[in-house]
């Protein structure tokens, strides 16, 4: 007999108990728990998670679109980046005024070369105000899993508040299970040695998250 | 390489030592009550809490109840998106099928996320007598890794360790392992952390191959999910060329739609967080993005036998947050390691009888090793009511009964006489001469009376000799909490739901 037959014999056998017709929906499960915590605007939902965000030891910004791409260049000449990871979808104008040198997000670059990368910028796909979490779904302007990873500092821009939810089972129904997701609250944190937090062992020890009026348009081309 | 937990000695022998080691008990009281005072406030945020508890316990009932369909269904899923999908009876078959699995890559070194479903089954020492290196990444792991030691909590095993401990441990054997300490390292957490993050660095970016567990798999799209804080996990789930899952069976969940529950009371019951740094989810592999070879292998190793005690099964609830260990007083003063798995506190005192039969001294102490305060059940997020599993469990020391054996029905035969003493009254005595453990909260159901003795043989003699037991106390658990440790919203929140 193969393991598969026996492990799933040994729980047929395990729960004679069970009625041979119950359906597994037979099982009650009452969802009267909340959507959502309480009642908010979408300015007051955004204002919740600058606020959780911050308090997760993320740095928060804001910024319309006419301001952004001077803010990420301000922000990335603050860090001295040299270098800035970036995924290949991400909106051209974003970069425009950057002085950094843009490594683009390619299957074939290894992990090492992306360690030597300073910074990196993208989009996401959900931000969850209860929580300060941050959603990347692996989307053309979010890219590879890896590059919001090694690099040392990553910068994230939000576009509110199409992009903000109020809660966690509000974020599940937006996000796509087949696609491989991060979830991002806070720099990467440990708390081993005698419970002192210390931001930063292995994911990028500084976050930053712009938090982005006016809509997906940046400005006209021509501008 | 990591000791092993087998051989440990029987838990009041293990305790008493513990007890005696008054550095072990100021650490452990200190991180174990700042858990869990944050714990109560990041709870308090949620004013359904009480639901969302009932609703985490209702899905994993209605998984458990159904656990072959749902099986079936992870496993359709995993393969539809190009995963591999293997199933291990036990911890022999488990170690087999990865060690097999990581020759065929043709590496000899493997990263790890932090994974108790593989320290239960001993992988690293199989993969060790296979010529197979294996790094623990998580911060806490990798101190016990290079420390040659146990881990003794569920969320932060090295909480033992000192950081003096931790600065010598990492100056010493970081070398021995690849990328030694930097000299002159002090004790600061952070340069302890940054030095850490250079070692491992070096072994994330060249492995080809790591190993890790999962906090849930979703039967429904085949989703695999790690709850982390560090990154550590990240790294091993996406840079490597292969990953492979080893998940005990029970961590199914039937749909996406659950995660909405577990991802709530999972971080706040565990790190007292709104969530956690960290959550990865993947499904199969992805083209281009992570590993190009994807392995779970489903893990049985007694837990069909847990399954088929229909008291014990609610053990399987399990979402490992370590709530219950936090607020236990037996595990507070005997730590860890007395537990001899690497689960410890009241969860270990339910499930390691149960996985390994209560047949050994050990595994029958266990059920005694609490005051039956309750504080386990009143924290748990999914509400397992673990002292109802723990007279049980003593019940089936003392009395024997049908039990399941590697999926076979057996009868126990009553630890009479001397065995069932010993086995039963070390460890209740062991906690009884401490009026401390017991004042602590007591619990005592009228169910459970007949299984505490009117005088204890061993150590508790001498206390017993000249008193009653104490009878079921007046004041009720939950007001007790509220007078002596809880912070009043908890237990008003959770009102309702003790028995
Ligand atoms: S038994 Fe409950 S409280 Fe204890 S670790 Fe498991 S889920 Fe958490």
């Amino acid at each position: 007999m193969s393991s598969r037959d026996e492990v799933l014999g040994r729980v047929r056998r395990a729960l004679a108990d069970v009625p041979g017709g119950e359906r597994p929906e037979r099982v009650p499960v009452r969802r009267d728990y909340r959507r959502v915590h309480g009642s908010r605007t979408a300015e007051e939902t955004v204002e919740l998670l600058a606020e959780n965000l911050a308090d997760y030891r993320a740095v928060v910004h804001r910024s319309d679109t006419e301001g952004l791409a001077v803010l990420i260049r301000t922000l990335l000449a603050r860090r001295g980046a040299r270098t800035v990871a970036v995924p290949q979808g991400l909106e051209p104008w974003w970069m425009a005024a950057a002085d950094a040198a843009l490594v683009e997000d390619r299957a074939a670059t290894t992990a090492r070369e992306l360690d030597t990368v300073d910074s990196v910028v993208t989009g996401c796909a959900v931000a969850v105000a209860e929580t300060g979490t941050l959603v990347l779904d692996a989307g053309p302007d979010q890219g590879r899993r890896r590059i919001t990873l090694v690099p040392d500092h990553h910068l994230c821009v939000v576009r509110v508040p199409d992009q903000v939810v109020g809660s966690v089972p509000e974020a599940l129904a937006r996000l796509d299970p087949r696609r491989p997701l991060t979830w991002i609250s806070g720099p990467s944190a440990t708390s081993d040695i005698e419970l002192d937090r210390v931001e930063g062992v292995h994911g990028p020890r500084t976050l930053e998250v712009i938090l982005l009026t006016g809509g997906g348009a940046g400005p006209l081309p021509s501008r | 390489m990591n000791g092993a937990y087998l051989g440990m000695p029987a838990f009041p022998r293990a305790a008493a030592a513990a007890t005696r080691d008054g550095r072990l008990r100021a650490n452990l009281t200190h991180a174990t009550h700042t858990i869990r005072d944050k714990r109560a406030r990041a709870v308090a945020e949620l004013d359904d809490w009480a639901q969302l508890r009932a609703a985490g316990a209702a899905v994993k009932d209605r998984t458990l109840r159904h656990l072959d369909h749902y099986l079936e269904q992870l496993e359709a899923a995993v393969t539809a998106a190009g995963g591999q999908v293997h199933w291990a009876a036990d911890a022999e078959e488990a170690n087999r099928i990865v060690t097999e699995l990581v020759r065929e890559t043709g590496e000899r070194e493997v990263v790890k996320v932090k994974s108790m479903a593989t320290q239960e089954i001993g992988l690293n020492e199989a993969l060790a007598e296979a010529g197979i290196r294996a790094y623990e990444t998580d911060l806490a792991e990798l101190i016990v890794q290079l420390g040659n030691d146990l881990p003794s909590h569920i969320l932060v095993p090295a909480i033992h360790r000192n950081r003096s401990e931790i600065r010598d441990i990492f100056l010493a054997e970081m070398g021995r392992w690849g990328r030694p300490a930097p000299e002159g390292l002090s004790d600061s957490p952070a340069e302890l952390a940054e030095a850490a993050r250079l070692h491992l660095r070096e072994k994330f970016l060249s492995a080809k191959v790591a190993i890790s567990g999962a906090n849930f798999m979703v039967a429904e799209t085949g989703t695999l999910v790690v709850v982390e804080s560090e990154g550590n996990g990240r790294m091993c789930l996406t840079l490597p060329e292969t990953l492979i899952s080893v998940v005990g069976i029970e961590k199914t969940v039937p749909t996406w739609q659950d995660l909405e529950i577990f991802l709530q009371l999972l971080p706040r019951s565990s790190t007292a967080e709104r969530m956690n740094p960290y959550t990865s989810t993947w499904t199969g592999t992805t083209d281009g993005d992570g590993p190009g070879t994807f392995h779970l292998v489903l893990l049985d190793n007694g837990r069909t036998d847990t399954l088929a005690d229909t008291v014990g099964r609610q053990a399987l609830r399990c979402i490992r947050c370590s709530a219950c260990l936090n607020v236990c007083p037996v595990y507070e003063r005997a730590g860890g390691h007395a537990y001899g798995s690497p689960y410890p506190g009241p969860i270990g005192a339910i499930l390691t009888p149960q996985l390994r039969g209560v047949e050994g001294a050990l595994e029958s102490s266990l059920p005694y090793a609490s005051s039956l305060c309750g504080a386990c059940y009143e924290v748990c997020p999914v509400a397992i009511d673990i002292p109802e599993v723990l007279v049980h469990l003593r019940e089936r020391v003392v009395e024997g009964g049908e039990v399941t054996r590697r999926g076979t029905r057996a009868v126990l035969r009553p630890a009479r006489g001397h065995a069932a003493e010993r086995a039963a009254m070390r460890a209740a005595g062991w906690v009884f001469d401490r009026p401390g453990v017991l004042r602590a909260g007591m619990r005592l159901a009228a169910r459970t009376r007949r299984l505490h003795p009117r005088r204890l043989p061993g150590p508790g003699r001498a206390w017993s000799q000249t008193r009653e037991l104490p009878a079921v106390p007046a004041e009720s658990f939950r007001d007790w909490w509220q007078r002596t440790r809880g912070t009043g919203t908890e237990s008003a929140r959770q009102g309702g739901e003790g028995t």
